[in-house]
């Protein structure tokens, strides 16, 4: 049972890590095009300006 | 400095933005501007390589970003005009509208969703957690190792709840305020109760703990509130934009000078000058000038009627030939167009009474709940002589597994699937029960002009001509934008007629072209002019000599018109043509359409009182029209859908736009939405199904966490599913 005390901080910070990484997105506006994102990365041509 | 110059190349005028490259990029931006333009046909990968490169190849543009997701594209670009945009895009065969990027609200929208998404996120970290410490529980974990995974979970868990479920403790509060039980009290009353005997059997070291229900609840509710935000956010947005699509502007005489200004700032009184092609931006008297003006949009009539000084005009209405001066009489708010829009804004209001699926599930289900829930709690109290924790227990239970879990989300999700297929048809459904209300029709009424046609008129007797007639006829077309005569020498060309040489040509502003062939005057224009006794259909005049002949115009047919009518009735609807224009053409149309139905000459009064009629008559009424004729009947009837060609107070009034050309869809969307309306009710069945088993297990108190933790996703996810299954 030793090992609960490793395991549960473990994975508790795995999911923390998980939404920190989830707000970030959040906060660097990723979810504004969806759809354009999706066909973005199935272009050939150098974006010279990608979205700052 | 002289670093910074020898670096560059060049003398700069700002240093300081060439030691922080980025400044320079800002100041260039804040100088230039943004545009925004609404791209209705972007679809996919293509089209955003497309448009950018377009875009990047017109002079003056910095940058140019595409959002496929709203249709739109954001340009950053200096001395540029919208126009010469559109322009540039239309070129690589892409459809562009300026928007005012003033009028796009879309922060606030943008700003409530994201909120809700951030909710979801945290809710949906929460409940993974809480849900592998559950795990833990329910495979028989006991005594302190339970009570640890128990507190562990409550830390998770309460701080979840009280983040995750503001939105629906707001909107319960809100209910309760006005007296009033929505489906939110009882999800707030069961993420309440959860928590609260949650932590009580913690602290007690009881063996049931509902902390991973209580966030479950909240990432299922959330799923659902997001789906219907993000719906209503796409369709706000895009209304808004159709708003924006007119940037109404008038050119104003100033002491003989034209100056272009907002409607808001023209008074009546004001000289106003229009040119060919122009739309009339007020109400007014001509001062000056003689013209045609098209006033199909406002009356349905697709022939040109005849202006000149003293004349009255109102706003709306399209000048054709010649340039003209108006003196306004009214003029934004006062014109007749507001006033039409205000009288619609009284109809809308009988629309929001309309009574959905989710609002009459509530209606039984809110009671019910609660009703169930409390006999359980005084049941148990009876039974154990008063053991409060029981009974508290017990009805938390029956709470949390009848809380409209798969209810809050079997709409939304049904809503969205569908919402979705239909845009990209090319339908936006604009009002959240438009969907439901189409589903219930019987008779379709359509409008002619500009609905069923697109205004653009063709040569229908052509071959009826001798070909040396026509090709004098083409040659005098030719100088003029008139629509007809636009018409008949693309025909003339389309038939491989040359046209002949005429000198001399002169346009006389709404009477026709005059020219010199072969030594005689020619003209080609309007009846009385030429000397012709008027047809009966929309036509042209030539006079050569003293020989007068007419050609006649029928309207060009919008594309999918067929189809849509086709799917219409294979399904078994009425279909009805109600228009405002002369009899020879409605029937004409009505026949090349196969209609049966039809009425012509109808005033906008009277298309009022024909919808209002077949409503009294117990049918559901969908009304597809375009001008301001139609406008009443768009708001009077059961659901309606405009192109978004037409004009704003029509757009405003009806539930449904159509965004592209093409027709087809509307037969399409009727199907949509009957099996969409089907979908909600299995999924009612489908949720209600889960409660029948699970109820009982809660009553007599068997229901474990495990069984609530099961019935909840499970009826979510079949949900879920059953909303995808829609084609």
């Amino acid at each position: 049972m030793q090992i609960l005390s490793v395991l549960i901080p473990v994975s508790l910070a795995l999911g923390g890590a998980g939404l920190i990484g989830f707000l970030w997105a959040l906060s660097s506006r990723q979810f504004e095009d969806p759809s354009g994102d999706a066909n973005r990365i199935l272009m050939k041509d150098w974006d010279e300006r990608p979205k700052r | 400095m002289a670093v910074v110059e020898f670096e560059h190349g060049g003398l700069v005028a700002c240093p300081a933005c060439v030691v922080v490259p980025a400044a320079r990029d800002l100041a260039a931006v804040a100088a230039a501007g943004r545009l925004m333009l609404s791209l209705p046909a972007a679809h996919c990968a293509a089209c955003i390589s497309t448009v950018e490169g377009a875009l990047a190849a017109v002079p003056g543009v910095a940058s140019s970003r595409v959002n496929l997701t709203m249709k739109r594209v954001s340009v950053e670009a200096a001395g540029v005009s919208a126009a010469d945009l559109v322009a540039a895009l239309a070129r690589v065969g892409f459809e562009a509208h300026e928007l005012d990027a003033g009028l796009l609200s879309a922060t606030e929208t943008d700003r409530q969703g994201r909120d809700l998404l951030m909710r979801l996120g945290v809710a949906f970290f929460a409940m993974m957690n809480v849900m592998l410490l559950s795990v833990a529980v329910w495979s028989g974990a006991e005594g302190a190792t339970r009570d640890m995974f128990h507190w562990i979970s409550a830390a998770i868990a309460v701080p979840t709840v009280v983040f995750c479920g503001q939105p629906f403790f707001r909107s319960a509060a809100a209910g309760l305020r006005v007296g009033r039980f929505g489906m939110d009290f009882p999800i707030s009353l069961a993420l309440v109760l959860a928590s609260m005997i949650s932590v009580f059997e913690t602290i007690k070291s009881g063996h049931h703990a509902y902390f991973d229900a209580a966030v479950m609840l909240c990432f299922f509710l959330l799923l659902g509130r997001y789906l219907d935000h993000r719906t209503r956010a796409v369709a706000r947005s895009a209304a808004e934009e159709l708003a924006a699509l007119e940037v109404p502007r008038a050119m104003v005489l100033v002491e003989g000078v034209e100056v272009v200004r907002a409607i808001s700032e023209v008074a009546a009184g004001d000289l106003v000058r229009v040119r060919p092609g122009g739309r009339m931006p007020v109400d007014g008297v001509v001062e000056a000038g003689a013209s045609e003006v098209d006033r199909s949009l406002l009356t349905g009539e697709s022939l040109p009627v005849f202006v000149g000084a003293g004349s009255t005009v109102a706003a709306g209405e399209v000048n054709l030939t010649g340039p003209l001066t108006l003196r306004v009489t009214a003029a934004g708010r006062d014109s007749s167009l507001h006033r039409m829009a205000d009288l619609v804004a009284v109809a809308e209001g009988a629309k929001t009474k309309y009574t959905t699926l989710a609002e009459r599930a509530a209606r039984y289900y809110s009671p019910l709940v609660h009703l169930l829930s409390a006999s359980a709690f005084g049941y148990w109290m009876w039974a154990t002589a008063g053991d409060l924790r029981f009974a508290v227990n017990i009805s938390a239970a029956v709470l949390i597994i009848t809380c409209p879990c798969a209810l809050g989300l079997a709409v939304p999700a049904v809503v969205t699937s569908a919402s979705g297929r239909l845009f990209r048809k090319g339908l936006l459904i604009k009002h959240g029960t438009a969907l439901e209300r189409l589903a219930e029709v019987d008779t379709v009424v359509f409008d002619k002009t500009g609905t069923l046609t697109l205004g653009a008129p063709e040569v229908v007797d052509l071959a009826a001509h001798p070909v040396g007639l026509v090709a004098v006829a083409a040659g005098l077309a030719a100088a003029s934008s008139h629509p007809l005569a636009q018409g008949l020498a693309a025909a003339a060309r389309a038939q491989g007629i040359a046209a002949a040489e005429i000198s001399d040509l002169r346009e006389v502003p709404g009477y026709g072209i005059e020219g010199i062939w072969r030594g005689e005057v020619v003209r080609l224009g309007r009846a009385d002019w030429c000397g012709a006794e008027p047809l009966a259909v929309t036509a042209t005049y030539l006079r050569v000599g003293d020989a007068v002949r007419g050609f006649g115009f029928a309207d060009h047919l919008r594309p999918g018109a067929e189809a849509a009518i086709a799917a219409l009735k294979a399904q078994g609807l009425r279909i009805k043509l109600i228009s405002g224009d002369v009899e020879a053409a409605v029937a004409e149309l009505a026949a090349r359409l196969g209609i049966a139905d039809w009425v012509a000459g109808a005033l906008p009064a009277q298309k009022l009182a024909l919808v209002r009629d077949l409503t009294e008559a117990g049918q559901r009424v969908l009304m597809v029209g375009d001008g301001l004729n139609d406008t009443a009947a768009l708001a009077v009837a059961h659901v309606s859908i405009s192109p978004a060609t037409a004009l704003d107070a029509a757009r405003v009034a009806s539930d449904i736009v159509l965004l592209g050309q093409d027709m087809a869809a509307i037969g399409d969307a009727v199907r949509i939405a009957r099996q969409a309306t089907r979908r909600m009710v299995e999924n009612f069945a489908i949720s209600a199904g889960y409660n029948v088993i699970a109820v009982p297990l809660a009553l007599i108190g068997s229901a474990t966490p495990l069984a609530a933790a099961l019935a909840m996703s499970l009826s979510s996810i079949s949900v879920s599913l059953n909303a995808m299954r829609l084609k």
